[in-house]
């Protein structure tokens, strides 16, 4: 008990007197813990709804809004009749509202819509098989003179196939992820880096007492233990600052918004108090990390 | 696991059983060292130093005193021949004991090593702290070896309020409070004047008498001369001599040396002093 209470004085001792590779390595370590309490959520809600849209294997036609729902219904019968479809499936304007409100679980949305039912009537086309997707599209929107697809009747606006959908969310939410990724990679590097370098300062600013150590006999893991200690606290007060910058974020910002719109309440992401364990963890991890390395390279005991 | 624990600590005190108590606590066997680029630190050095002996070891700058001390904390490892120190060969201690080998050796250098932003208290008490001794014994023993070195008053005092000879007496104290039975005096007295040396070496002698063997490495030829103790003389790696009572060197006054260091450098001879003849 009194060792480990030796070696946390010695730890907070050399910390005071070296404050400003400190409070470097310190402030690094509450960005790139920050960086990684959003990323963790973000990568998880993209990935959630990536896979959602993908599993929806069916070609959705949408009429304009102004389009009736007769005008659609009408269309119906003919989309059966093509090859390679196996049933065919009419959504009216009031049904895809009804969706919407349920998928938004808010009943009050009606009443906030300005001009009436916005939403098309849409035809929901499954295919007999998966690998006639595009077959279908390709029916239902021929190529033009131009090359581009064009909707075989004008009471329609768009077809959409589900797996483009999918590409499309994945395209821009890839480049979000890549970019946070390698920005978090970075800053991981940068934070190990800082606490390996106030680790170096610190042997380099206390070799009077490791030598002394050494003279009289101390063991190797008693000289290294307070520098690893070191680490560490510069570690976990990095993470539990970034934590409670990331809990003041989730109690004034994304709470009530979530509240209001049910896109931010990503409803598959991790728990707050999950992520938070993680993220000391990979603080913890870094810093003990970055002394390890140092201690190797420049304490020999 | 506990079965083995406990054969290997009987197989342990058998072995100290087998020692002799009057075999000696250093001895080396043609012990040499090689620095690395090929300098030699030692040469086929050998030598026993026994328990509650008081040793010098002398010899001019570079002959290897301070590889002799070196390679007994094992700083240095001998390339040929052996350093064994109470009964066992320290080459063949695992890496992971020679801490333990070291808590056995008191060590005092010229330039004290006391830790500047530590009071006299603490600067001897971390030593007894880095090799996890309890609270209670700490509390016992710095303030009894203090007083042994005659420094009670001072046990609040920073390093850079004392004078030279009080900080060696701080080092001094700092290796020998956990009591070992070696204590290594690295030119203890390089650093001071010389009646402050005489106190600082009446310690060590003090020390001696409690039964600590002590190796003094020095260059103070009148202290020597004065304490007709046993000296070792070392040239370039090598003993040239080791005499019971020993001198420092060979009987020359000082008239004679600066006569040999004039007609050495060519000076006009007959110069006995500086004022000439008559």
């Amino acid at each position: 008990m009194s060792r480990v209470g030796f070696f946390l004085q010695e730890a907070l001792r050399a910390l005071r007197r070296s404050a400003a590779p400190s409070i470097a390595a310190i402030v690094t370590i509450v960005v790139t813990v920050l960086l990684l309490g959003v990323l963790v959520p973000v990568l998880q809600t993209t990935q959630g709804k990536t896979e959602e849209v993908r599993d929806q294997l069916l070609v959705k036609v949408f009429g304009y809004p102004e389009s009736t729902d007769q005008e659609v219904r009408a269309l119906r019968d003919r989309v059966a009749k093509m090859p390679h479809v196996e049933r065919v499936e009419f959504v009216s304007k009031a049904e895809a509202l009804k969706i919407l409100r349920q998928r938004l679980d808010d009943d009050s949305i009606t009443e906030e819509l300005p001009s009436g039912n916005p939403l098309p009537p849409a035809l929901n086309v499954y295919p007999d098989d998966a690998d006639n997707l595009e077959a279908i599209r390709s029916d239902l929107a021929p190529p033009n003179s131009k090359g581009k697809p064009q909707p075989f009747s004008p009471v329609i606006e768009d077809v959409v196939d589900s797996r483009e959908q999918a590409s499309q969310i994945r395209a821009v939410t890839g480049a979000i992820k890549i970019v946070l990724t390698a920005i978090t990679a970075l800053l991981l590097i940068a934070s190990l880096g800082l606490v390996a370098n106030t680790i170096r300062l610190s042997i380099y600013a206390r070799r009077r007492e490791v030598e002394v150590m050494r003279l009289v006999g101390a063991t190797n893991w008693f000289i290294r233990w307070p520098f690893i200690i070191e680490g560490l606290v510069v570690g976990l007060f990095g993470a539990g600052c970034a934590v409670f910058i990331l809990w003041l974020g989730k109690v004034t910002i994304v709470d009530p918004l979530s509240d209001r719109f049910a896109l931010v309440a990503a409803q598959n992401t991790i728990e707050f108090l999950p992520l938070v364990a993680i993220l000391i963890a990979a603080a913890m991890a870094v810093s003990a990390l970055g002394s390890g390395i140092t201690l190797r390279r420049f304490l020999q005991v | 696991m506990a079965t083995r624990t406990r054969a290997r600590r009987k197989a342990r005190a058998d072995a100290a059983q087998r020692r002799d108590p009057r075999a000696p606590i250093v001895e080396l066997r043609g012990a040499t060292v090689i620095y690395p680029g090929g300098h030699i630190g030692l040469e086929r050095v050998s030598l026993d130093i026994h328990r509650g002996e008081f040793m010098f070891l002398v010899g001019p700058t570079g002959c290897g005193k301070s590889t002799f001390i070196k390679s007994l904390i094992r700083e240095v490892e001998p390339a040929e021949g052996e350093v064994v120190i109470a009964g066992s060969d320290i080459a063949k201690l695992p890496e992971k004991r020679i801490p333990y080998l070291r808590r056995r050796i008191g060590t005092v250098f010229q330039d004290f090593k006391l830790l500047p932003n530590r009071n006299v208290y603490d600067n001897v008490a971390y030593a007894l702290q880095v090799i996890g001794a309890s609270r209670s014994e700490i509390r016992q023993m710095v303030p009894e070896t203090l007083r042994l070195v005659g420094l009670s008053t001072k046990i609040h005092n920073y390093p850079d309020e004392l004078s030279g000879g009080e900080q060696q007496r701080v080092s001094i104290a700092r290796a020998f409070v956990n009591h070992p039975p070696l204590l290594l005096a690295d030119e203890p007295t390089g650093n001071l004047d010389p009646v402050t040396s005489i106190g600082i070496m009446q310690l060590l002698y003090r020390i001696n008498r409690t039964g600590t063997t002590v190796v003094v490495v020095t260059h103070d030829r009148e202290m020597v001369d004065k304490m007709r103790r046993r000296v070792v003389r070392l040239d370039e790696g090598r003993i040239v001599s080791d005499e019971a009572a020993g001198m420092y060197a060979d009987e020359e006054s000082t008239n004679e040396f600066a006569v040999r260091m004039r007609s050495e450098m060519g000076v006009g001879e007959g110069h006995t002093n500086g004022e000439g003849h008559e």
